[in-house]
């Protein structure tokens, strides 16, 4: 057991919790149980005008309780450890398992996928810092933000946070494993004002690991030439033109694939890419990973919800759909095996190419950036893609002013195929790990 | 309303013998000379879940949250702590945690506590006992059965009922107590058809602060089960939507997340406050044309974002945002009224006990015009029709919003023409209303179901309107004009 595990959390205490839960619903007749606890701490300062605005000190337990008699499952959480709020909550599941239906692919993963010797990883890393000092870093980010342009009128806020979790999964089969992973994040949100225009714009850091959090002067610097890059933004007429997502956005258009593939969507038929294994989806350049296991990754884990151990999968290769993304539940619904991944896929990476963003801009020559993205129109079911950009016009491979109040819209599938190239600016920030992706064409709805 | 504390006291202080003189000693120890004010949140909340899928109940849940919040406010500064345990240790620890945001010691008067009347505008009861779970579960299994029958290219029904039952009680360093009972049900169905190959979804859902008997009387869940399926038939023959500037006609009702987005976010007084939203400094300024009256209101009976007093205990009320297309009124709570030495409207709300309180809005909606809703459309040559949407999102800074249409027409010559697919609608916020050049006399609310994210901190809320002409909107589709 780690420190961490030891001191910060008690986890031996947390473990014998668990047990008890697993043990108190066979005695009130379940046939099989599962229990997830996550315990949180950590504290987060946002600043303003030069002095502290919010100190926040977080605390909270989550016990989840899923328990089965037969095929027949009920679920129950409580934020609460105590004996009596156990038995109440164990009770609750298994009153509800009465009414559920049989469902003949329900139940806690067969032994043997279990991952009894999952890993032992690294993820926790805590910041030694105090309360005062985050409040300082906060200041010192919003001051130097503030004196780099004149054209800054504000900062909303500057953040400093930091939290450590500990998560631990049990079940019947006699499963039980436990892992603290730490998570440190710095931010700033600026306001630009010219004549009669204001613009806001943002910069962040996360890290596992606070060695590797960006400096705060680095994102001061990134903030304000972010939100002072987006004065004078105009909309553009409406037309059929090239488009870069910026590695931040390009992010979100792979989490759709993500959702696509996702074994929950389609055992539901809620997804464009029914039947797609063996099926070309992207250009055959394209490589789609997932690596668990990956050092001071934001989506590393040892196992996943089901306790089945986690591992390296291929999802696309020379792009060809290899894989869906299961757990135990979504795979057997589909007669397959899982992926383990229950709950989500960890640190999913498309293979980065050769360019930077820079030379990307030049091999798409005239087209559109888009920096951030609003709302949500895309629709999973059919593929349809309509939503609101902020971004940059470009001309002879160079940025020519930005652009705002305009929307890009396509079909994801023709979006995937049509992938040009992908960047090498990987943003680490995220599950998902990508560089910018230049489209080859998308309908830019503006004037 | 004596009542209603009465209920709230036992639910969240006998179980740990809480009394009021240690809540005293609490509030007291927050308190220093230089907190300018402390409160204590105390909330726990029930909720269940019953979900139904492939014709069988596939999931069912019981969730308990219980904790405290603590705050403590000096000048501009905030500390907050909470705890998941209603014990006086963990109580004390928390207050601890949050007075130190203000290093200077010294003791001040807490006033005496006095109830903040708040209205009744729901019934302060239980809705996971006003059905039993046979009920519940063949409530389910009756909708999934009526939708399958009516129509074969149905190929997947997930319907799900929802019920919450929280209480809150505040306790405040300015002597505000005030206790609430909210009850919140919901029932959602969503579904998909397939024909030729192609395959469409459609969704309906409703619910309020009432019994799970309330949301099933007569056949409101087969009306919904109707729309669902609706939504989903008329999507499968959708074509592309056009893409630039046109004329837009909004339905009445849930098309409303237009205002939400458009005005709504950039009047909450914190963004007001930093003077970063688009609407500083507009107070008493035009910003929509004299047909437009838009009011967020806290008050209307058994709605999903009424309250009969917000998460600072105030009692809500109906706010005026813009009067005759006139800017009149913001979003307040207490610590953004306190610094703006202006008075909360009502509008602090907060996720739960593990959250700030901040400015938020309640329903949302705009009064109703003079205009019958079939002039409006056949006022318009050539348009689109838009009459049901799914979420959006706005840019308080800058003004842009979006929202996403998920059901909507051409107009062509003043008549409906074809359903097109989905996409999503932007606009400036202090722009579109000065272009709503009618609007109709048939004002309706959403159907319950609205959620509202902003800090990362969700609550229910409403939003409403009659159907509007707005005279240019850019509309986000597939199809360029050049394609034509």
């Amino acid at each position: 057991m780690s420190e961490i595990e030891k001191y910060v959390f008690d986890a031996a205490r947390i473990e014998s919790v668990a047990k008890e839960i697993l043990i108190e619903a066979k005695k009130q007749g379940a046939t099989e149980a599962e229990v997830n606890i996550a315990l949180n701490k950590g504290f987060s300062v946002s600043a303003r005008e030069a002095q502290v605005e919010t100190v926040e000190y977080n605390q909270d337990k989550v016990v989840d309780i899923k328990v089965y008699i037969g095929k027949r499952s009920g679920a129950a959480s409580l934020s609460d450890l105590s004996t009596d709020a156990v038995k109440a909550a164990v009770s609750a599941a298994c009153h509800i398992a009465k009414f559920t239906g049989e469902d003949t692919c329900s139940g806690l993963a067969d032994k043997a996928e279990l991952g009894f010797d999952y890993p032992k990883l690294e993820m926790a890393y805590p910041w030694d810092i105090t309360v005062e000092k985050a409040i300082e870093l906060a200041c010192q980010c919003e001051r130097e933000a503030l004196a780099m342009d004149k054209r800054i009128l504000s900062a909303e806020e500057a953040t400093v946070a930091t939290g450590t979790v500990l998560h631990l999964y049990a079940n019947s089969h006699g499963f039980m494993g436990h892992f603290p992973y730490t998570r440190h994040e710095m931010s700033c949100i600026l306001v630009a004002k010219d004549k009669n225009e204001m613009q806001r714009d943002y910069s962040y850091t996360i890290a596992v690991d606070p060695k590797q959090l960006e400096s705060v002067s680095h994102i001061a610097r990134e903030a304000v030439e972010r939100t002072v890059s987006r004065l004078g933004a105009r909309q553009i007429r409406t037309t059929k033109t090239p488009v870069i997502f910026a590695a931040e956005e390009a992010r979100g258009l792979l989490s759709y694939f993500v959702s696509a593939i996702a074994g929950s969507n389609l055992y539901r038929k809620s997804s464009f890419l029914l039947d797609s294994l063996g099926k070309q989806i992207f250009p055959s350049f394209v490589q789609i990973q997932e690596h668990p296991h990956l050092a001071h990754a934001l989506g590393t884990a040892p196992f996943d919800n089901d306790g089945v151990t986690t591992r390296p999968n291929v999802f696309i290769k020379d792009g060809v759909l290899q894989s869906y993304i299961m757990g135990v539940y979504s795979a057997r619904k589909m007669g397959l095996k899982t992926t383990a991944d229950a709950g989500g896929i960890h640190n999913l990476t498309i293979q980065p190419g050769k360019k930077n963003l820079a030379e990307l801009l030049k091999t798409m020559n005239k087209g559109l950036l888009i920096t951030e993205m609003m709302g949500n129109g895309v629709n999973i079911v059919t593929g349809d893609y309509s939503r609101g950009v902020c971004g940059f016009w470009v001309e002879n491979g160079e940025i020519q002013y930005p652009v705002h109040e305009i929307t890009v819209a396509s079909q994801l599938q023709d979006m995937f195929s049509r992938i040009v190239e992908v960047g090498n600016d990987v943003d680490v920030r995220g599950n998902i790990r990508t560089g910018s992706i230049l489209i080859e064409e998308m309908i830019v709805a503006g004037l | 309303m004596t009542n209603v504390l009465e209920i709230v006291r036992h639910d969240l202080l006998d179980p740990s013998g809480l009394t009021d003189n240690q809540l005293h000693k609490v509030l007291h120890t927050l308190a220093g000379r230089h907190v300018d004010y402390a409160d204590l949140y105390f909330q726990s909340t029930y909720s269940e879940s019953w979900v139904l899928e492939d014709s069988l109940i596939k999931a069912g849940s019981f969730d308990i949250d219980r904790g405290v919040g603590v705050r403590a406010m000096s000048g501009e500064k905030t500390g907050f702590a909470y705890a998941d345990d209603i014990l006086m240790p963990a109580l004390m620890q928390a207050a601890d945690a949050a007075r130190s945001i203000s290093k200077q010691g010294g003791e001040q008067q807490i006033k005496a506590w006095h109830e903040l009347p708040g209205h009744q505008l729901y019934q302060p009861a239980n809705p996971l006992h006003t059905l039993n779970e046979n009920e519940k579960v063949a409530i389910l299994h009756r909708i999934d059965e009526y939708i399958r029958k009516k129509d074969p290219r149905v190929i997947q029904v997930s319907v799900s009922l929802a019920g919450e039952y929280e209480t809150m009680l505040v306790m405040a360093s300015d002597g505000h107590l005030a206790a609430d009972v909210r009850p919140l049900v919901r029932l959602n169905i969503s579904l998909i058809v397939e024909h030729n190959g192609r395959r469409e979804s459609g969704y309906a859902g409703g619910g309020g602060r009432y019994s799970y008997q309330q949301l099933l009387e007569g056949n409101t869940a087969y009306a919904f089960a109707d729309e669902a399926l609706r939504q989903a038939l008329v999507n499968l023959d959708a074509i592309e939507a056009p893409a630039g500037p046109m004329t837009v006609v909004l339905g009445a009702g849930w098309p409303g997340v237009l205002l939400h987005e458009a005005v709504g976010h950039g009047l909450e007084g914190d963004f007001i406050r930093k003077g970063i939203s688009v609407y500083s400094g507009k107070m008493g300024e035009r910003v929509a044309s004299d047909l437009c009256t838009v009011v967020d209101n806290g008050t209307l009976p058994e709605r999903r974002g009424s309250l009969n007093v917000d998460d600072e205990g105030i009692p809500t009320q109906n706010n005026v945002l813009i009067e005759n297309g006139i800017l009149k009124n913001m979003l307040l709570d207490k610590r953004n009224a306190r610094l703006m030495g202006a008075k909360s409207s009502g509008n602090g709300r907060r996720e739960s006990y593990a959250h700030l309180p901040i400015p938020r809005m309640t329903n949302t909606y705009m009064l109703p015009g003079k205009s019958d809703p079939n002039e409006v459309i056949a006022s318009v040559k050539r348009g689109i029709y838009a009459v049901n949407f799914g979420g959006g999102q706005v840019d308080i800074t800058s003004g842009k919003f979006v929202f996403s249409a998920s059901e909507a027409y051409l107009i062509e010559n003043g008549k409906i023409g074809p359903a097109v697919k989905g996409a999503t609608l932007i606009g400036n916020g202090p722009d579109v209303l000065t272009k709503v050049s009618m609007v109709g006399n048939d004002l309706k609310l959403d159907a319950g179901v609205g959620i509202c994210g902003k800090d990362g901190q969700s609550v229910p809320v409403g939003v409403g309107q009659p159907t509007l002409r707005v005279d240019e909107l850019t509309v986000g589709g597939t199809r360029a004009h050049s394609d034509e």
